[in-house]
């Protein structure tokens, strides 16, 4: 499956105070209405600008900071297809496969605000449309395949009953 | 083979030997939820009808993000809690006893335990020699019904620290130095393990603070090997049945060494938004604070707690410096006021609080007005962390903290009190 939509840009160590404030913290147990919100702090206008299926790509380190499953959750939510970005704190890139949201490690310094992008997910390339240009992704480790392929770990769970993952 | 802490904690467990990047499914001994991933982890567990807790003795429900709650809807998700624990025997750790990595230290981790918690900061067990790790709500639900997990086996980075603090210098000026020195990512996947002489002579306390910023360095751990100064300290909490000795084996493969010698450290801050953007305290002085606030599961113990009232003590807060004091837990309050320091915080200014983590997430009693700078001696200063996009935040020591209160502006606790 090809996914495509635009870039919405965003820089180094994104946090997932920026994605999920902890002033919505009340907003938790309402996700649609905490997703109005995503990366607020990072972008005021994001979350009511992005069309669904829309990128987010940023720089190093990703989501550090607070387990907050919430982050991933939102943003997947809002409708967007894949974060992409240089690295990823790792319990946000976690929570991302669990919740069955597509993290991709990839130099991103080559895409721009508002750049048309293809991403081929079993291929494991984007195509950055509007440079015309073509950059593989770090493959998943194969037990985030797994998880991710189920449609995150409870559909897994659902599926097996148990963990099936072991290497 | 030789092992690091983390590989010997998880090998005990699948009961092979095992080695980095290799993935296993693990039984878990501990399992923690709060406020504010909790009800997310309880629902996922409806929807696989995984209503249950394996372990109720060891499965931990904090109250301790909004508490006592400012709002219905988190009262709404505390009932959740509540009725969860009710139902299936899980502990429940009510509003009154405090922030969940404090709590789990005194009454839960033991070393050997893999412990996860849908909590960031839940590394900070891993001073006890626990593989502790924070996780997601999914992750931790599973824990919890299953009492299993899985994990990849960590590579190690081992921080060997010799010497002794100077003194007006603590464990936090040098976990905030170390995170400098590799970055916040510096340790992503990674175990960190603090070992060496420095590190055999650091009170638990100064553990504490290590290993619960390990995360901040991207790790998924922070460990210590466990002494007589842990067997004193589970000892003190009437669990010194729980003690066992583990260290790292001689020879075993670290992806990295990174030497620290605590006499050469100064104390040290973090500016604004990111923990590896620290200076020098000297490099800081005169930035004014409108805010102190000493506490959180870095630095709210009672360790802390006493070194900020000794500077405190006779003296006033700046009167355009508001203080707030919140001891970690129920425990380190009950001390604190048996010790009178409860009366030198207030009788210099302080708004002493209830135990909980509220100002530090930025959920309630704290938030920050726009353009107001907080000198914090909580773990994260990112950007609206204390409620507010526009509000700058600095971390440092409670030495720090309480001298800076004094002085209005940041300072370097030695120049100022301790001279």
């Amino acid at each position: 499956m090809i996914l495509k939509g635009k870039a919405w840009k965003f820089g180094d160590s994104i946090s997932t105070d920026h994605i999920a404030p902890g002033r919505y913290f009340h907003l938790r147990t309402d996700l649609p209405e905490l997703a109005k919100h995503v990366l607020e702090d990072a972008n005021p206008e994001f979350a009511s600008k992005m069309q669904p299926g829309d990128f987010v790509v940023a720089g190093r380190n990703f989501g550090l900071g607070s387990s907050r499953e919430h982050a991933p959750r939102i943003i997947k939510i809002a409708g967007v297809n894949a974060v992409l970005a240089q690295s990823f704190a790792r319990i946000f890139f976690r929570n991302s496969i669990n919740v069955g949201l597509p993290v991709l490690e990839i130099d991103t310094s080559g895409i721009e605000e508002g750049d048309e992008l293809e991403v081929d997910l079993e291929a494991g390339t984007v195509r950055n449309v509007t440079r015309d240009k073509t950059l593989a992704f770090e493959p998943l480790p194969p037990v985030m395949v797994k998880i991710l392929g189920d449609g995150g770990l409870v559909e897994h769970f659902k599926k097996y009953g148990d963990f099936h993952l072991e290497t | 083979m030789a092992s690091t802490l983390a590989e010997k904690i998880i090998a005990a467990h699948v009961g092979r030997d095992v080695k980095p990047g290799e993935i296993v499914v693990t039984d878990v001994d501990v399992t923690a939820l709060q406020d504010g991933t909790g009800p997310l982890a309880l629902q996922q567990l409806k929807e696989l009808d995984l209503v249950r807790a394996q372990n109720p003795a060891k499965t931990v429900l904090f109250i301790d993000h909004a508490a006592p709650s400012p709002r219905k809807e988190l009262s709404n998700a505390h009932i959740s809690l509540r009725e969860f624990a009710a139902s299936t025997g899980a502990v429940l750790s009510e509003i009154n006893e405090g922030v969940c990595h404090q709590r789990l230290v005194e009454s839960f981790a033991s070393p050997g335990d893999i412990l996860i918690g849908a909590d960031s900061h839940t590394c900070t067990s891993g001073a006890l020699a626990a593989f502790a790790t924070g996780m997601g709500s999914t992750d931790v639900g599973i824990g919890i019904a299953t009492g299993k997990t899985w994990l990849k086996v960590p590579e190690t980075l081992r921080v060997e620290i010799t010497g002794e603090f100077k003194p007006g210098v603590y464990a936090k000026d040098l976990i905030l130095h170390l995170i400098r020195m590799i970055g916040a990512d510096g340790a992503t996947y990674m175990a960190l393990e603090f070992g060496g002489p420095g590190a055999d002579a650091m009170t638990m306390s100064e553990r504490f603070t290590l290993a619960n910023m390990a995360v901040e360095a991207g790790a998924k751990t922070g460990l210590f090997a466990s002494d007589e100064t842990t067997h004193a300290f589970l000892d003190e909490q009437d669990r010194g049945e729980s003690y066992r000795e583990l260290t790292a084996d001689a020879g075993a493969e670290y992806a990295r060494t990174i030497e620290i010698d605590a006499s050469l450290l100064e104390p040290t801050v973090s500016a604004p938004h990111t923990v590896d953007n620290t200076m020098k305290a000297t490099d800081a002085v005169g930035v004014k604070v409108q805010q102190v606030f000493i506490g959180t599961c870095t630095n709210g113990r009672i360790e802390d707690l006493r070194i900020a009232a000794d500077i405190l003590r006779g003296h006033k807060r700046n009167p355009e410096t508001r203080l707030i004091v919140t001891p970690a837990s129920r425990s380190v309050y009950l001390k604190a006021a048996r010790e009178g320091l409860l009366e030198v915080f207030v009788e210099a200014g302080a708004l002493v609080t209830g135990p909980g983590c509220g100002a530090c997430v930025g959920v309630h009693g704290g938030i920050l007005g726009d353009g107001e700078v907080c000198l914090a001696t909580q773990n994260r200063n990112f950007q609206g962390r204390m409620g507010n996009v526009e509000g700058l935040i600095y971390l440092g020591s409670p030495a720090t903290a309480a001298a800076t209160a004094i002085a209005g502006h940041i300072v370097d606790p030695r120049v100022e009190f301790l001279a």
